[in-house]
């Protein structure tokens, strides 16, 4: 009974986003004031070909500082875990 | 590993550390960027690492080689910022574009096979976080590698 409730449920969330893209138009954004500014001054203000990477490295920048912060967090904690222990220093966990 | 593993290592790693560097340098101009080239450099270390161990590679690939390079990636990029400021522009502004200088051709607009020598400050901060990623994941590799108890039975 509970399983048969559970799959209908999940029938009718898959048939309400199977109809979304019936009644979505695909590719015309409502508010598109932002990317057409990338793409028509992308070229002009960052020099650059390709507009991703001048989205992420110079429009964006500040968040890209925070995401090499996020990876190097990452990584201290990673080495602070596993690390070597030095002599006759001895593990809490063990 | 066994003889074949090895072989095989040894004959892609350097390909695939070229196509990383291949990656990072032109992320200017093709998909990809500082980012994936980095994770591709350290696939060949995970390569390297896991055919060959630890033992035979000793001098190359060392824990604090692969951490210093991360913190100085991780310096490179916060310079690469700070080098709006000392030119009087707001911070992370892109002040080698443009200019004539190193890395400061203009573009022309509209679709152009693409110069290397573009992008102002770009490429400096491609270069600056595909050095710390590559540091980053394999310090994490061998991290994770000087848990395992090796062959001989001893960490």
């Amino acid at each position: 009974m509970r399983r048969w409730l559970v799959f209908s449920i999940f029938l009718v969330w898959a048939a309400g986003l199977a109809t979304i893209p019936a009644f979505l138009s695909f590719g015309h954004p409502a508010a598109s004031d932002m990317d057409t500014y990338f793409i028509e001054n992308g070229q002009a203000q960052a020099a650059a070909n390709n507009i991703v990477t001048s989205i992420v490295f110079d429009f964006r920048g500040f968040d890209t500082l925070g995401e090499s912060v996020v990876l190097f967090c990452a990584v201290t904690g990673v080495g602070l875990v596993l690390r070597e222990m030095r002599e006759g220093e001895e593990r809490g966990d063990e | 590993m066994s003889k074949v593993v090895r072989t095989g290592a040894s004959i892609l790693s350097p390909f695939i550390v070229v196509f990383g560097f291949y990656v990072i340098v032109h992320g200017h101009l093709t998909p990809g960027g500082g980012f994936q080239g980095g994770a591709v450099v350290a696939t060949a270390a995970a390569l390297v690492l896991v055919a060959f161990g630890r033992e035979e590679f000793g001098g190359m690939l060392k824990k604090s080689t692969f951490s210093a390079q991360e913190s100085i990636g991780l310096l490179l990029f916060a310079g690469a910022g700070i080098l709006g400021l000392l030119a009087g522009m707001p911070f992370f502004a892109n002040v080698l574009a443009n200019s004539g200088l190193l890395f400061g051709t203009p573009v022309p607009s509209g679709p152009n096979p693409g110069d290397m020598n573009t992008a102002g400050v770009i490429p400096v901060m491609n270069i600056a976080v595909g050095v710390e990623v590559w540091g980053g994941l394999a310090l994490v590799l061998l991290y994770m590698l000087s848990r395992v108890p090796a062959a001989g039975g001893e960490r």
